[in-house]
């Protein structure tokens, strides 16, 4: 109200946006807010997304440690990461989580999709709402959760487990064993969040292509084979990356599981970093390393924006 | 009764499988829910177990004895009524601030032709690839360096606005139709005052599930206030959480169980009364 009432006598000048020569009130004035507008954002985003950024590629080339001068040494943190077995094994374990998480999940996510999607299934409101409730559990309380259901002494599940004659033992402090565990935890966390993009997905097909094949005699399989399955593609594609950039920072579960251990066989890069960069205060050596997890996400990001543009030009 | 009552629908070609069918299709699906709920059963009834119960052999699914004891356990062992508090302030005040920082700028990148525009947008969406974790060592020196360690500023202003939320609502303001504020500038409207009575009222919606997105993702990290906090008292409900599983040996599941049902109620409630926004919120955020 206010600043209607201070404005002075109205002249009509077009917006810039209809073809005018510029805006109603004065232009310095505009530009003024256009900048106020941007400050507080972009300030947020140049000190602490931008400038860690180049901050922690210069790190990456000193030995940095917190306290003390910092010497440039040139590439070898790069070639400490590339060489030293620790380090070697924990990017391995990211892979190794990464292959067992990332089909688990996006296979489950898509079957319960497909399952919700059918009109054949009674109470699917009510299904959607209970498969979907993990997703609002984080993933240290699903960690503590699966702890206690797997505990070797009175753990539910191992109990029952022990019922139909399996013995899991002390999953968490069984080096083959401790790894699937924590992939566990992940996959039943964040399954809901797959699901219901793919359900989104689902939704988007339109239902006279379905119609469509029916009458042209195509049995359940074959409309799910070259119905949905080529329409999904575009869904499927990106949750297989954003699962797999979810795989590479793995840490929440494993820090309050195991710890990286039973002999580092759940050491991830992120839990690495952690040690390293928070814990032996090798900030050199941490960025570096982070460097490396930054070029891998920033690969699968390009890979999933090539993938979902060239979808996009397939569909128009 | 049933069978006359069906009779006249079913078609001479309805075979009996085919009527049975949804409910077998039910009871399995049925059988994979409670599986999928087993961890949040366990949560909320190992919480009201006494101690004897929680570590008893053979394990059971319900207490015998309720009991509040766990709940007593978990204010004493931690500053547990600091840390929800906490929670609450560093996970709503993140998404406060990112719901205003981001509105703010997704406003001029949707609405306003400037030179520059199309490459300060590039380089947002380009920062949307950067993980967290990868630049969290300058992130943690820079805090540190305003003395902001263990401090609210520390754990919200790094926060404060995000580039994914200024894509997303640039990408909803699009879609907003332009003669209104159109209108509005023709009658000599500012531009805050198009952005705060126009655009940002037909933006409820994109608002909410943006906000419910940033609140559940802050609320529930653990990595971050892990590495902002290094004092129990300013720690989140999460962070405190994982002091509990010490290298001491025994884990105090019940306590654990109960602070656990403390940490999911408040998203629980949040999720019962917004339920279709908040799965729809998901299924945008990940489509975008």
């Amino acid at each position: 109200m206010s600043a209607s009432a201070t404005e002075a006598p109205r002249r009509y000048r077009p917006p810039a946006q209809l073809g005018g020569r510029g805006p109603i009130r004065g232009k310095a004035k505009r530009r003024l807010t256009i900048i106020g507008f941007l400050v507080p954002t972009m300030t947020i985003l140049v000190l602490f997304v931008f400038w860690p950024m180049i901050s922690a590629l210069r790190l990456s080339f000193t030995d940095a440690s917190g306290f003390g001068r910092e010497e440039f040494i040139g590439l070898d943190n790069y070639v400490e990461i590339f060489t030293d077995p620790g380090i070697l094994r924990a990017m391995g374990n990211t892979v190794l989580y990464t292959v067992l998480f990332t089909p688990t999940a996006v296979i489950l996510a898509l079957v319960l999709a497909l399952a919700l999607n059918s009109p054949r299934l009674p109470f699917r409101g009510v299904f959607r709402t209970w498969l979907f409730l993990p997703f609002i559990v984080s993933l240290a309380v699903a960690a503590f959760a699966w702890q206690y259901l797997l505990d070797p002494q009175v753990g539910l599940l191992n109990y029952w487990l022990q019922g139909f004659g399996v013995s899991i033992g002390n999953v968490l402090q069984d080096p083959v064993l401790a790894m699937p565990t924590v992939v566990l935890v992940a996959v039943w966390k964040n399954f809901a969040f797959y699901m219901i993009v793919f359900l989104a997905g689902l939704q988007e097909i339109p239902t006279s292509l379905y119609e469509a094949a029916r009458m042209d005699g195509a049995g359940p399989w074959s409309r799910f084979r070259n119905v949905t399955i080529p329409l999904l593609g575009n869904t499927t594609g990106f949750v297989l990356i954003i699962a797999t950039i979810a795989a590479l920072q793995a840490f929440d579960q494993i820090y309050v599981l195991t710890g990286g251990g039973p002999y580092q066989s759940t050491q991830t890069v992120v839990m690495q970093i952690y040690q390293s960069g928070f814990k032996d205060l090798e900030l050199g050596f941490a960025s570096a390393l982070s460097y490396v997890l930054l070029i891998a996400t920033l690969i699968l990001s390009l890979v999933q924006f090539v993938v979902t543009s060239r979808g996009e030009k397939d569909a128009g | 009764m049933a069978a006359v009552a069906l009779a006249p629908r079913s078609r001479p070609r309805r075979s009996p499988l085919r009527r049975v069918g949804p409910w077998l299709f039910f009871v399995a699906m049925l059988a994979v829910a409670l599986l999928v709920l087993l961890p949040i059963i366990i949560i909320v009834f190992t919480a009201f177990k006494p101690v004897a119960e929680v570590n008893a052999f053979p394990p059971s699914l319900l207490p015998t004895d309720w009991t509040l004891d766990n709940f007593t356990r978990i204010f004493n062992e931690l500053p547990f009524g600091r840390l929800i508090l906490n929670s609450f302030v560093f996970a709503g005040g993140v998404t406060l601030c990112a719901l205003v920082f981001d509105s703010l700028a997704a406003y001029v990148l949707a609405r306003v032709d400037f030179r520059g525009s199309r490459i300060l947008l590039l380089v947002i969406v380009a920062s949307l690839m950067i993980p967290f974790q990868a630049t969290l060592i300058p992130i943690y020196q820079l805090v540190a360096d305003f003395g902001w360690v263990n401090t609210f500023w520390g754990l919200i202003i790094p926060r404060a606005a995000d580039a994914f939320g200024i894509f997303f609502l640039r990408q909803f303001f699009l879609s907003l139709p332009r003669d209104l504020d159109n209108a509005a500038r023709i009658d000599g409207a500012s531009e805050f005052r198009i952005f705060r009575s126009i655009v940002l009222p037909n933006a409820v919606p994109a608002l909410l599930t943006l906000g419910i997105y940033t609140f559940v993702n802050n609320w529930n990290d653990l990595l971050w206030p892990l590495v902002f906090t290094t004092e129990q008292e300013m720690g989140t409900i999460t962070s405190g959480l994982t002091l509990l599983t010490g290298p001491s040996g025994i884990i105090p599941y019940g306590v654990m169980m109960a602070g656990s049902l403390i940490a999911v109620v408040p998203l629980a409630i949040m999720f019962l009364f917004v339920q279709r926004r908040f799965i729809e919120s998901v299924a945008s955020t990940g489509l975008k």
